[in-house]
């Protein structure tokens, strides 16, 4: 049954280079229909690129991208329909009104007259844009104006929208606002979006895609890729005692433990040490145990998740190592 | 060309409600009021040889300086430097529609223009009572080059926008290639180099391009069919280079 329904977005080795500069490079992924993935990289590292591909705004210089089953390159037309895009900046006309821009796009994107108003007022209610329907585009506001921007995507209500940083230099309750509305969408349209505020991707997003200098570097669920990429977790302690007992006493309790900080005691005797295990399963409940049995009195214990920021740093850093590798080999 | 209207009506729209264009539109009738008074007074002086309409549409290339450059120098280099050009083309809508679309607003306005200042020759005949001041075929005739050759120019202009993102080159670059059609073609007509035998076929193609000759030709009533293909052909390849223009931006981009 699922065979018969093509993916959302599927792109098989995406490659797209500019005078010589290349700015995509093979990049492949799925996306399954309804879903919300969030797509990360350093700027510079395609993403926008391979988002005005997937629109069919540029041409892609080899690979095949398709969108519900439909070639981009071979049905352009077609494609555009099934695309609600917003570009980086949302760039908005200056001196139009909220409602008439919108009426202006749903004509664009042929929404017959008798569906346009009702549709109008629908996507107003989501985004919470009814007060502002008469305002002037170039008065708004950078919330306001944003949210225009999503609610022009949603406006003729396109299988997947495509969003180029939905959330850069909002407020944090305008992120709110905007986070709720992108996850309104979610299982009625699937929804590609990039940003730079990783919190947010990881709090929206079912699934994140990281890309650096036009690669793949890393995909999968939040937690999938804290596993793959670190594999490691690592514990706070503030505990009073020996230290150097400490080492011995940690390889008992899990081959790869190790101390990998310790500060000075304070008044009351107690010090904060940081220990690192190579396996991301919970310890904690082993190390107090086995702390307490060898006469350290254990005041706080924490266990530090590493947040997608700590993934999004290995995984570019991974990917850079591995392209200066071969050229420093070559040298 | 399912978009063509939508993107037409909406262009006029923006026109008609900014409030630039009715500024515009009123300095460019208080001139053009103005080189009329200038007109009538000569023929109140002394009697002449042609009509007040040959002489007033004679110095239509004053308006066409300044007026095509300022109504399209927005029109793609705007889009472009906000960026909703990416906005119109990721619907449906192809560059052709665009580019026809704004084309069409800024001719529109620029006839709308235009046809404003047959309410000076509606005021002469009302308060002159003189039949012969008006004569028809200079007038009509004046309109019907007005019309056509605003074609060309404005073609030029919108070619000249979709240079730029700054809306100040792209009215400079539109001005410059008007002068060089207008004022270029004449100063090329009368020199002495082209005078050679072998540059024969040049001098024949400057000479068919001489704007101001076509002016006589229309005020004179003579439509001749070789000038409206020029005028048309011009527009139509003007436009085809903006089209593409604007295509090979959005590969650079």
């Amino acid at each position: 049954m699922s065979e018969s329904i093509p993916p959302a977005i599927e792109v098989s080795h995406l490659v797209k280079t500019y005078a010589g500069v290349t700015a995509v490079s093979d990049i492949s992924f799925t996306v399954a229909r309804g879903e919300i993935i969030g797509f990360l990289g350093p700027n510079g590292a395609g993403k926008s690129t391979t988002m005005r591909i997937l629109t069919g705004y540029l041409p892609a210089t080899s690979g095949r991208v398709e969108i519900c089953g439909v070639s981009v390159a071979a049905h352009p037309d077609d494609i555009k329909r099934r695309i609600g895009y917003m570009p980086e900046n949302n760039p908005l006309p200056e001196d139009m009104r909220v409602s008439e821009y919108l009426y202006f796009r749903g004509r664009l994107k042929e929404i017959p007259r008798r569906k346009l108003g009702p549709r109008i007022d629908e996507v107003l209610e989501l985004g919470d844009l009814k007060r502002v329907r008469h305002k002037i585009i170039g008065q708004l506001s950078k919330g306001y104006r944003q949210r225009v921007g999503i609610a022009e995507a949603i406006l003729a209500e396109p299988p997947v929208i495509i969003m180029d940083e939905p959330t850069i230099g909002l407020d944090p309750h305008q992120i709110l606002i905007v986070r709720d509305l992108i996850a309104s969408l979610r299982g009625r349209m699937t929804v590609l979006i990039s940003s730079h505020i990783l919190p947010e991707i990881e709090m929206t997003c079912d699934r994140v895609l990281i890309i650096n200098q036009g690669r793949v570097v890393a995909q999968g669920t939040p937690a999938a890729l804290r596993r793959e990429i670190l594999g490691r977790s690592i514990y706070q302690l503030q505990l009073a005692g020996d230290p150097g007992a400490l080492p011995a006493l940690l390889t008992t309790i899990e081959a790869t433990l190790h101390l990998t900080a310790q500060g000075e005691p304070d008044a009351a005797g107690f010090r904060t040490v940081t220990l690192t295990a190579e396996r991301d399963d919970e310890l904690g409940e082993a190390i107090l145990r086995v702390l307490l049995a060898n006469n350290f009195r254990v005041r706080a214990l924490s266990h530090a998740l590493p947040t997608l920021e700590d993934v999004f740093l290995a995984a570019t850093r991974r990917s850079w190592d591995a392209i200066a590798a071969p050229k420093r080999a070559a040298k | 060309m399912k978009h063509f209207f939508t993107l037409l009506s909406h262009e006029i729209r923006m026109l008609l409600v900014s409030p630039g264009t009715y500024v515009a539109a009123t300095a460019f009738l208080g001139f053009m009021g103005f080189i009329f008074i200038a007109i009538l007074e000569n023929y109140s002086a002394a009697p002449q040889d042609s009509s007040p309409a040959q002489e007033f549409f004679q110095l239509y290339f004053l308006p066409v300086f300044f007026m095509v450059p300022l109504l399209t120098m927005k029109c793609l280099a705007e889009e472009r430097r906000l960026g909703t050009m990416e906005t119109l083309l990721t619907t449906s809508v192809t560059t052709t529609e665009v580019v026809l679309g704004k084309f069409g607003a800024a001719y529109f306005l620029y006839l709308v223009l235009w046809g404003s200042t047959g309410g000076l020759f509606y005021i002469l005949k009302k308060f002159a009572g003189d039949a012969h001041l008006l004569d028809p075929g200079p007038l009509i005739g004046g309109y019907a080059f007005i019309a056509v050759s605003g074609l060309f120019f404005v073609a030029i202009g919108v070619f000249a926008s979709s240079f730029s993102r700054s809306q100040a080159v792209a009215g400079i670059l539109s001005f410059v290639l008007l002068a060089a059609l207008i004022l270029g073609s004449r100063y090329l007509a009368d020199a002495a180099f082209l005078d050679h035998e072998s540059l024969r076929p040049l001098k024949d193609a400057v000479a068919y391009a001489q704007v101001s000759a076509h002016y006589d030709d229309f005020t004179r009533g003579v439509i001749d069919t070789r000038q409206l293909l020029f005028y048309l052909s011009g527009t139509v390849l003007a436009l085809i280079f903006t089209i593409f223009t604007v295509e090979a931006k959005i590969l650079q981009s």
